[in-house]
């Protein structure tokens, strides 16, 4: 079994707040984040997925198959948008770095050929990132 | 445009586990030296890092803390509040310093594997969230986990 990561980048736009909470609340819980407005990220993906070494082509995946799937699951979708606006799964969940990477999971898990998905962590900077191994 | 689609159960577990990493970064001297040996053979193991002078690094620190995203905040932990007790506990006691003078390496070498360890020990007191691990980058070339 090997571990293959590969690496992307989107940029986008969001805010935290829960609809259930005055202004007051969102501020004191959320901090400059609450700001309506909204403010913005270069994320940085890496999505790790384990499998074995196909004894003919040496590979765990096709890395340009899995290039396209991130690039038409993820990156088409948040890069350049309002997660909380345009992303649906953000309609109802504050898009925080720990939710984007369980989200990016289940939009990822089972949709890459001949590998499991092992781990999904999401840079909102460099110094502040969140792990998903998808456990429940 | 149209988007990808999207599970209707997205969202069925309320509180998946997920793991929060912080880096904080911090200037101090050091140097390798034991009470144990000679000074030769403190030369020998410590080569240039017995220097009685000491040098120094920029230091990464790097924690994570693992638990359930909250439902609500979709957080592991407050950031805010992990930021705060970084500074006190961590930035305020070890940036700018020489970490020989410090009472966390009186009995022990100041070696990052030490401080690794040290580090551990600090935030494992963090009340919000659950720590699972720190690394510590001495260089850009050498870096130290705790636990294994």
């Amino acid at each position: 079994m090997v571990l293959l990561t590969r690496k992307t980048e989107f940029s986008s736009a969001h805010y935290y707040w829960n609809d259930a909470w005055s202004q007051e609340e969102n501020q004191r819980v959320f901090g400059k984040c609450a700001n309506r407005n909204g403010h913005g990220h270069n994320y940085t993906l890496e999505v790790t997925v384990a499998g074995e070494v196909d004894p003919i082509s040496g590979f765990v995946v096709d890395l340009k198959q899995l290039k396209d799937i991130l690039e038409r699951e993820v990156v088409r979708v948040y890069d350049h948008r309002h997660l909380n606006l345009e992303v649906p799964e953000f309609a109802a969940r504050v898009p925080t770095t720990e939710n984007i990477a369980i989200a990016i999971w289940r939009r990822l898990d089972g949709k890459i050929p001949n590998a499991r998905l092992h781990r999904v962590r999401v840079y909102e900077m460099p110094d502040l990132f969140a792990d998903y191994f998808g456990e429940p | 445009m149209t988007t990808a689609p999207v599970s209707p159960n997205l969202w069925a577990s309320s509180s998946p586990k997920a793991y929060l990493s912080r880096r904080y970064r911090l200037s101090a001297s050091h140097r390798l030296h034991s009470d144990a040996f000679t000074a030769d053979q403190n030369r020998a193991i410590y080569g240039k890092c017995n220097n009685p002078h000491g040098h120094g690094h920029n230091y990464v620190i790097e924690v994570t803390f693992g638990g359930p995203v909250d439902a609500v905040t979709g957080m592991v932990c407050d950031l805010g509040e992990l930021d705060a007790f970084a500074q006190t506990n961590l930035l305020d006691r070890f940036d700018a310093m020489n970490l020989n003078t410090l009472d966390a390496f009186r009995d022990v070498v100041s070696t990052t594997e030490n401080f690794t360890i040290e580090v551990y020990r600090i935030f494992e007191q963090f009340p919000g969230a659950k720590l699972t691990r720190v690394r510590i980058e001495e260089t850009s070339n050498n870096s130290f986990e705790y636990p294994a």
